[in-house]
């Protein structure tokens, strides 16, 4: 087991090796001079040419990737154009708004999830399996941007119930796990939680069918077990596929939530994303891409791991 | 280790009876599967009996009905397209219309039955212990430790070599014969009175069958279980009856004890069926094969099944299903070809 | 009738599909027709896309004609079926012309990523070796990033634009497919009868061509259909967000973005192209299942 969790570790070193590189890229494909990209359009030239020299801009890219990546391991991911702070300072309090309501989505979602799928695995073909394939369609359908404007519509316009903008009350920085603070929470977190509800529904659904359909199922009827001690069965058999497609899930909502972050102006990476987008801060874009997408990597080798020590069947050498 | 007394569950309707209730009772047995397509008719109106420690063989080809039949007995048809009528007790108890918690206090405690494949019958994530001992926690209440300590006794009686290491495996990690030798502890892990065998020995290597039927002979013996096996190979039959039932089309076309009735089948079809099987002793002989295939069930024929395939086929074939008579002592069959003895 | 025979013999080695014959395409169709939810979603399909195709002729009015005394009227004003935006152009308009643009910007990148995608996948499995590894351990390195995240940084440092969003999503949308096509074809090849064509001296290319290319196609296809609901709202949500196409171009997602401020004074008005990219891609969301379930031999 230890040799098999090193093994995906080292296995995971390249693709983050990979992942970087791209990101790194990303300076090189946006149009213009790359020292432009990273460098305020105001500055002196001597501050050019000091960040040039920094960067090994002059140099061939594998030089500069080299010279990047040794920053970036330092934890320097370069200084915001429009702010000029150091962009690892916003990107820690962004990743931390994100991560909180992802997780938030994701309970919802997870929950909800969980209970449509195995409900209609059990009972295909019902009208209970119908309403559950058919809420599922709609999640994973649903342009989650619109329907965070129809609950702001239906739940701050019409019903002035729940704020519509920001993370706390009169835009404090600073969270703070109070209802005042919730309340924010709660909009933009249920149109995050729709696709993976819709996703969990589906495959749950799928893999609990599958399993009812196996051989297995009648011995455990024919030893007199009851639906429960069925049940025990059908979800230890169904809990990896699905703690991984969850994982899977997990990823997308924090890469995903830049859509909805700027619907509820939620002052998370997505927000910071869009407005690096907006003012074209590349590194504030390229370091907050960075991070989610090692993020993903480190989620994936969990999951990864998780799922192999869950089924028995994955051969551990 | 002495047969413990298995908790006897004596049905009023067996309390009354004059005669001593057989452990199975069968009279006019019909189960279909209605679907939105179409309705099978899979077993067509089958009568037996079985006694205690006796061991019945049906054979048949796949689609005669015969596995069909077998898990009408624990009622472990797909329950929603499956409609039984007709006489059936185990035990006593009535099988047809019971409510389905009595269903399943009665499966793996009185009845209980091994599958086919052991690869696909045995939940991949339980340990072999694990799929034991939840049968002896579900059926007798007792502590987990004395649950452990009966599925290590019931490993050793079903000769799993190191047993004490097995009952942690996962059935992945366990051979074809192994893993078979575990789904058989699993259908004794409660003394049932009746064992039910699918075809247990068709999905192992040659060698490893003998080894497993010789056991189940052997355990049928011990233990003086009524056992009822399904199979379409007549060696497998030989080796484990006491009588043979042949089944064609959902029913009972030839029944006697196992000897008699492989040495002189009297049915066209079993007499076809005997034909087309190689033995070692009939070397040199011509093999005989069955022309055509066997009726389709959704739209059976009025008369008697076999018909449209019989050399001895006649007019009086047709109108009705011929009865199940008894032209020899101590056996059965449903032909009007087949001359009385007497 | 040679065929006849061996797919009598091929559904027990390859349950899951049989080689591609004229007798399975009709037993598609024939539940496909049967299948009415998914009738009923390729109908509404048609008919939108025969009404954005038809634009031009069916409009009411010019979709860059505004009117600053008509601005924000609700639905049934005048003869604005759909009311006005917010700078008082006619919203049955804008929807049928930004129709145009968000099925071109949804549809094409998958479009482009089933040929680039399915080719590169077929040759990765079909040749297996370094070659596979290549192009798989490429695969990978796209996998590590989250769809909606790999779009939105290409396209935001690429710039807004038509072309850089569908180069994003095409880019989004290559691995997907190329991990598809090359499970399909490694499970193809390991068919019995494609070892047995390769055992009886066929060349590569004409066990590709009679063997592997009917076979994975249909696999392949069914999985890109249901990349386009998912490429849809993807694309719709660069325009949101600014990065596909710029005002004063009628593009759902970009309605949706400028009619944000009219929540509060109009909210149907504001909700109509969110409604627009909802049902489309939910069509084609339950089209792609309908025909994943009828392609599926085991039902």
């Amino acid at each position: 087991m230890l040799l098999y969790i090193l093994r995906r570790v080292l296995y995971a070193v390249p693709i983050a090796l990979a992942v970087s590189l791209l990101c790194f890229l990303l300076v090189h494909i946006a149009p213009g001079d790359p020292v432009n990209a990273i460098v305020p359009a105001d500055a002196p030239q001597a501050v050019v040419e000091q960040i040039r020299a920094e960067y090994g801009l002059d140099k061939p890219l594998p030089v500069q990737f080299g010279l990047w990546l040794l920053k970036v391991v330092q934890g320097d991911l370069g200084r915001s154009l429009a702010t000029g702070r150091a962009v690892t300072e916003d990107l820690a309090i962004a990743v931390r708004n994100t991560l909180r309501l992802s997780l938030v989505a994701a309970l919802i979602g997870f929950t909800f999830g969980t209970l449509l799928g195995a409900v209609a695995g059990l009972f295909r073909g019902t009208w209970v399996d119908r309403l559950a394939v058919g809420l599922a369609a709609a999640g994973v359908s649903v342009p989650h941007y619109w329907l965070g404007m129809v609950l702001v519509i239906l739940f701050s316009v019409l019903i002035p119930a729940l704020p519509a903008m920001g993370a706390g009350p009169g835009g404090s920085g600073d969270w703070v796990w109070d209802i005042a603070h919730m309340r924010h929470l709660v909009l933009p977190a249920i149109t995050l939680s729709v696709i993976p509800m819709g996703i969990v529904t589906r495959t749950l659904r799928g893999i609990v069918a599958e399993i009812m359909n196996q051989d297995f199922v009648n011995t455990l009827r024919g030893k007199g077990l009851r639906r429960g001690g069925i049940l025990l069965h059908v979800a230890k058999n169904a809990a990896p596929g699905t703690l991984a497609v969850m994982g899977l899930q997990l990823g997308y909502l924090m890469g995903g939530s830049i859509l909805v972050e700027t619907v509820f102006s939620w002052p998370g990476t997505g927000f910071l994303l869009n407005s690096a987008i907006f003012q074209r801060d590349i590194p504030v874009l390229q370091g907050t891409i960075l991070v989610l997408a090692l993020f993903f990597v480190t989620l994936n080798l969990l999951v990864d791991l998780l799922q192999t020590a869950l089924d028995p069947r994955i051969k551990r050498a | 280790m002495p047969p413990d007394a298995p908790a006897t569950l004596v049905a009023p309707a067996a309390a009354t009876a004059s005669a001593p209730e057989p452990l199975v009772h069968v009279r006019g047995l019909n189960v279909r599967f209605v679907s939105r397509e179409a309705t099978v008719h899979a077993v067509n109106g089958v009568d037996f009996d079985l006694a205690q420690n006796e061991a019945l063989c049906i054979l048949g080809e796949s689609g005669s009905g015969k596995s069909v039949t077998l898990r009408a007995l624990m009622r472990l048809n797909p329950p929603k397209k499956t409609v039984m009528s007709g006489t059936l007790r185990v035990g006593g108890q009535d099988v047809v219309a019971a409510p389905e918690s009595a269903m399943a206090d009665l499966r793996g405690r009185v009845v209980s039955m091994i599958f086919q494949e052991p690869m696909t019958a045995l939940d991949p994530v339980f340990t072999i212990g694990r799929q034991i001992a939840e049968t002896i926690l579900r059926h007798e209440g007792t502590s987990r430790a004395e649950a452990d300590r009966r599925a290590l006794e019931l490993l050793e009686l079903v000769q799993i070599p190191s047993a004490r290491r097995r009952l942690a495996a996962y059935p992945h990690e366990l051979s074809g014969g192994l893993r078979q030798r575990a789904m058989i502890a699993i259908a004794l892990s409660c003394r049932p009175k009746l064992l039910l065998a699918d075809e247990p020995t068709t999905a192992l290597d040659a060698t490893v069958q003998i080894q497993i039927l010789l056991l189940l002979r052997r355990l049928q013996q011990e233990l003086g279980m009524g056992v009822i096996f399904v199979t379409h190979d007549l060696g497998v039959a030989g080796e484990v009856a006491d009588r043979i039932a042949v089944m064609y089309a959902g029913r009972f076309i030839e029944e006697g004890p196992v000897g008699a009735l492989m040495r002189g089948p009297l049915h066209p079809y079993a007499r076809g069926l005997m034909g087309a099987t190689v033995h070692a002793g009939l070397r040199g002989q011509r093999l005989t094969t069955i022309p055509g295939a066997p009726p389709d069930l959704r739209d059976p024929p009025r008369g008697c099944a076999f018909a449209p395939r019989c050399p001895l086929v006649g007019e009086d074939c047709l109108p009705a299903v011929p009865a199940l008579r008894s032209p020899l002592p101590g056996r059965q069959v449903r032909c009007l070809r087949v001359e009385d003895a007497a | 009738m040679s065929t006849t025979t061996s797919l009598g013999a091929s559904p027990a080695a390859a349950p899951r599909r049989p080689a591609a014959s004229p007798g399975y395409w009709q037993g598609v169709w024939r539940r496909l027709r049967h299948d009415r939810v998914t009738l009923a979603c390729a109908a509404v399909l048609l008919l939108m896309l025969f009404a954005i195709l038809a634009a031009p002729l069916i409009a009411p009015a010019d979709p860059y004609q505004t009117s600053m005394i008509r601005r924000l009227k609700p639905v049934g004003f005048g003869n604005h079926l759909l009311g006005t935006d917010e700078l008082g152009r006619d919203m049955l308009t804008r929807l049928l012309y930004g129709g145009r643009l968000s099925w071109f910007l949804g549809i094409t990148p998958v479009v482009i990523a089933f040929g680039i995608g399915g080719t590169l996948g077929i040759i990765a499995g079909f040749a297996g070796g370094w070659v596979n590894m290549l192009i798989m351990r490429v695969t990978d390195v796209f996998y590590a990033f989250p769809s909606v995240l790999l779009a939105v940084a290409i396209s935001g440092a690429l710039g807004a634009g038509v072309f850089n969003a569908i180069l994003s999503l095409t880019l989004v949308f290559i691995p997907q497919i190329i991990r598809v096509a090359e499970s399909t074809t490694t499970s193809v090849r390991a068919l019995d009868y494609v070892e047995a064509a390769r055992g009886s001296g066929a060349g590569a290319l004409t066990i590709v061509r009679v063997h592997v290319l009917p076979n994975v196609l249909g696999p392949i296809f069914v999985y890109a259909t249901s990349l386009i609901s998912v490429s849809m709202i993807i694309a719709s949500g660069l325009s949101f967000l600014g990065l596909g196409t710029k005002p004063p171009e009628a593009e759902w997602g970009l309605m949706l973005n400028t009619l944000r401020s009219a929540i509060y004074s109009q909210p149907v008005i504001a909700m109509l192209p969110g409604l627009c990219i909802f049902v489309t891609s939910m069509a084609f969301n339950l089209v792609s299942d309908g025909l994943r379930a009828a392609m599926d031999v085991r039902n």
